[in-house]
């Protein structure tokens, strides 16, 4: 059914990887994509990959999720592959026509998916492993130096979350109103561009004033309950470093500096 | 005209883990100008039942047959089920849109392609019929109206369309007394004009039991009762075992029965509660 | 007891508008609630019953007069965020007042933005769950609950901030019969612990369950005593094109027709037991 739709994908287990301080959860992410792009040969990938290979177990998300993760970029990356492929000069392997595939071509394209998968299942480890809302309070953590330039980060954080919470609220509303409609003749799937385009009107005028409506009861519900910004405010869950936060942490630097020196002597 | 549902089952996210049967092997028939109440609790399979009569929802298995039309038929059009067949959403002011409430009221007319003489008549005649002047209210914009003006608009918007079978779930949900009395008014007033059937949703047993020719229950994805009011809220233990109850009338008179009060069954009206009261404390 | 709430000849206008020019939605009403008592204020939409409830914790402010909650003036900006603690609020719509998709969240929101200590919050969240009976469901997220779960966790919202009185603005208006029952079940609990509750509705048979009827009509207050006065006041109310309460109503009929029934009945149970005893 459409409400069961989730944002992030997140998918609930307990083990260590999902209990780390979402804070160094997102930096780790960061550094981990600076490390693939640092890499420049594929013993570096062993590294990179090894380490990954490490979170994927901890996560205890079985890879058969994390696969279904790629499925969208599959076209992304065939497509990279194939240009890759053809596209590098060198020492000519295998020649039909116009195409020739040359071993340097090989390599890149190979090189390339491969960094390209790293990252994917890098970056979605921290959604599966993070629940939307937690991410967003990391977010807020990390940002909060920036409210000394004016930034205001708590109330970002503050829209995100609020987001996440009526995002499925409004795919069901859209779904009721769609159907209303549909009871009352109208036509979504037939007719040319702007036909279908004027079909939505509709849809998108109830929508917008239930959008309003929502936003409104959402404002007085949110001041009655003694909402007045960041300020003064605290967390039920205070973000606290524990002991495996800061093997995390040296985990990460050490896989940086194994990084580095690879690409500098190896 | 009448309605013949013949084992319709409907499974939500038919092969997902998450698959849910939403209605289990319904069977049941509907006849010329018939009121038919429905109850059953939040989840029941009201809803998915309702929209399967409307052909927005296909069946799993089993089949509508609407008039002389089988609905279910693979390559029935749409739009045929729709001039016959109109369904009025739960709070169905949500589906208001236009700039007035004369051009609201043409949208469901326009779609299923009546001649534009013919959509400006009927507009006149379906407000007569919701109880809304046409001269007061045509040109105004739909939102500048009333909880229970917005909804008999939205309710107009449906009869416009001279649908020969009336759907409305839940049709007075969250409305005050009186803006609620006006909607049962409304529905019966409707229902003599139009001479056409009527199935309705509601939690409010007594309207179930003033309004319906025919009742019926819905539980977990079943039909499990069916039959006139009287036969239904006579039932008062099998009810209550599946979350829902008699009219308040009826159940004071349980209530004394359970007390001891000898009190005749089948009672489920305030005139015929009344009388049963008044004869059995004036023999006192 | 001492009044937690004082309304003193309030009067309240809507900003006007070019057509309508502005319109009393309220006028000239006092009235006083009692601490720990459990007020019913019933209206027809439009009666200005929901516009009355938000200017009892100053999220509306009133045009004329003043309202006190403890000793805090509404319009006194000093002191608003002490008296939106003290009289905590539920509203008619459970999608709309829910504000994290994680349901504890959720309830921990109001404490935190009084600033009260993480593991404080904890145990408000908690034992606020448990008092709607909604613990199982702390981690869930509220749009897969249905809406009488959600109106819970809108209570337990406001619970978590320990408040002294909770106006309930017709919590149950959008709910089914048995989401309805749960809620008047926890407003009924809550008041014998002690927290003063005001009730907003336009249901008769959840009114009788009240220690007082408020009845508002166009604006003013047309009624106001136990829920056996008031619904005494037959002619009144049909005035103001009200319901009566089953009991009531039907008590009305017997005595049209002859059977000597005291005033005073309002509950199906007064009912049931006044029959059982009668000779």
């Amino acid at each position: 059914m459409i409400r069961d739709i989730t944002l992030g994908q997140y998918y609930a287990a307990e083990s260590v990887v999902h209990r780390v301080d979402p804070r160094v959860k997102i930096i780790a992410t960061l550094l981990f994509i600076a490390e693939l792009f640092i890499v420049d040969d594929f013993k570096g990938f062993i590294l990179c990959g090894g380490a990954m290979a490490l979170a994927v177990a901890a996560s205890k998300v079985p890879l058969g999720f994390i696969m279904r993760g790629l499925k969208p970029i599959l076209f992304i990356l065939m497509f990279t592959f194939v240009l890759n492929i053809f596209m590098i000069d060198g020492h000519i392997l295998v020649k039909l026509w116009f195409i020739k595939i040359t071993k340097e071509g090989l390599l890149t394209a190979a090189f390339m998916a491969i960094r390209l998968i790293l990252l994917i299942i890098g970056s979605s480890l921290l959604t599966f492993t993070t629940k939307p809302i937690i991410l967003t309070d990391g977010i807020e953590k990390l940002l909060a130096p920036l409210k000394a330039f004016k930034v205001p980060t708590h109330e970002i954080a503050m829209m995100m979350s609020i987001a996440l919470r009526f995002i499925p609220t409004l795919i069901e509303e859209t779904d009721k109103i769609m159907k209303a409609q549909q009871a009352r003749g109208a036509d979504f799937e037939s007719g040319n561009i702007m036909q279908r385009a004027k079909a939505l009107i509709p849809i998108l005028v109830p929508l917008f004033i239930s959008a309003f409506q929502i936003a409104q009861d959402l404002a007085m519900a949110m001041e009655a309950r003694c909402y007045r910004g960041g300020t003064g405010r605290t967390r039920m869950h205070a973000m606290k470093l524990m002991r495996r936060d800061y093997f995390v942490a040296i985990g990460l630097v050490l896989l940086l500096g194994l990084v580095i020196l690879e690409r500098i002597y190896l | 005209m009448s309605i013949q549902v013949r084992n319709l089952t409907h499974i939500y996210g038919k092969g997902q883990p998450d698959s849910q049967l939403a209605l289990e092997n319904i069977n049941f028939d509907i006849y010329d100008e018939e009121i038919v109440g429905i109850i059953g609790h939040t989840g029941s399979g009201k809803s998915t039942l309702l929209q399967h009569l409307n052909g927005l929802l296909k069946p799993e298995e089993g089949t509508i047959v609407v008039g002389n039309d089988e609905i279910t038929a693979p390559n029935f059009p749409m739009r045929n089920i729709r001039k016959k067949v109109g369904l009025v959403f739960q709070y169905p002011e949500y589906q208001l849109f236009e700039e007035t409430v004369a051009l609201d009221i043409a949208f469901g007319p326009k779609n299923l392609g009546m001649p534009e003489d013919e959509i400006w008549d009927r507009i006149k005649e379906v407000l007569e019929m919701v109880d809304l002047d046409y001269d007061e209210v045509a040109d105004k914009s739909p939102f500048e109206l009333s909880g229970g003006q917005k909804r008999r608009v939205a309710i107009a918007g449906v009869l416009a369309m001279k649908p020969q079978v009336l759907i409305l779930d839940e049709p007075t949900a969250g409305l005050d007394p009186k803006a609620h009395k006006s909607i049962l008014e409304m529905i019966q007033r409707v229902h003599e004009k139009e001479k056409n059937i009527i199935i309705f949703v509601s939690h409010n047993m007594e309207d179930i039991a003033n309004l319906s020719d025919k009742v019926m229950v819905m539980d977990c994805g079943k039909l499990v009762m069916v039959g006139t009011p009287k036969e239904i809220f006579a039932q008062r233990d099998r009810l209550n075992q599946i979350g829902l109850n008699v009219p308040p009338a009826a159940d004071l008179i349980y209530k004394l029965k359970d007390a001891g009060i000898p009190m005749a069954d089948g009672v489920v009206s305030m005139e015929e509660a009344e009388e049963e009261l008044y004869n059995y404390l004036r023999k006192k | 007891m001492a009044d937690i709430i004082r309304i003193e000849n309030l009067t309240f206008e809507y900003p006007s508008t070019e057509e309508a020019g502005s319109k009393k939605a309220l006028e000239n009403i006092n009235l006083n609630i009692e601490q720990g008592t459990f007020t019913a204020i019933i209206g027809k939409n439009g009666s200005g019953k929901s516009t009355l409830a938000k200017n009892l914790n100053g999220l509306l402010l009133p045009s004329g007069g003043r309202i006190l909650v403890k000793e805090w003036d509404t319009a006194d900006d000093e002191h608003i965020w002490d008296i939106r603690q003290t009289a905590g609020m539920v509203f008619q719509n459970p999608d709309n007042q829910l504000i994290s998709s994680i349901v504890e969240d959720d309830v921990a929101f109001g404490p935190e933005n009084l600033g009260i200590e993480p593991s404080e919050i904890r145990r408000r969240v908690d034992s606020a769950l448990e008092a709607v009976n909604m613990s199982k469901f702390s981690k869930k997220a509220p749009h897969l609950l249905s809406g009488g779960q959600k109106q819970r966790i809108a209570i337990a919202g406001v619970v978590a901030m320990r408040p002294e009185c909770i106006i309930f603005d017709e919590p149950t208006a959008m709910l089914d019969p048995k989401g309805r029952e749960e809620i008047m079940t926890i407003i009924k609990q809550l008041n014998k612990e002690g927290i003063t509750a005001v009730l907003i509705t336009h249901f008769m048979d959840e009114a009788v369950l009240a220690d007082r009827v408020v009845i508002i009509n166009e604006g003013s207050i047309l009624l106001d005593g136990t829920p056996e006065y008031v619904f005494a006041q037959e002619d009144i109310l049909k005035s103001a094109n009200m319901d009566l309460p089953l009991a009531v109503e039907m008590s009305n009929r017997l005595r049209r027709r002859g059977i000597d029934i005291p005033k005073g009945i309002v509950t199906v149970e007064e009912m049931v037991e006044f029959i059982c005893q009668y000779k």
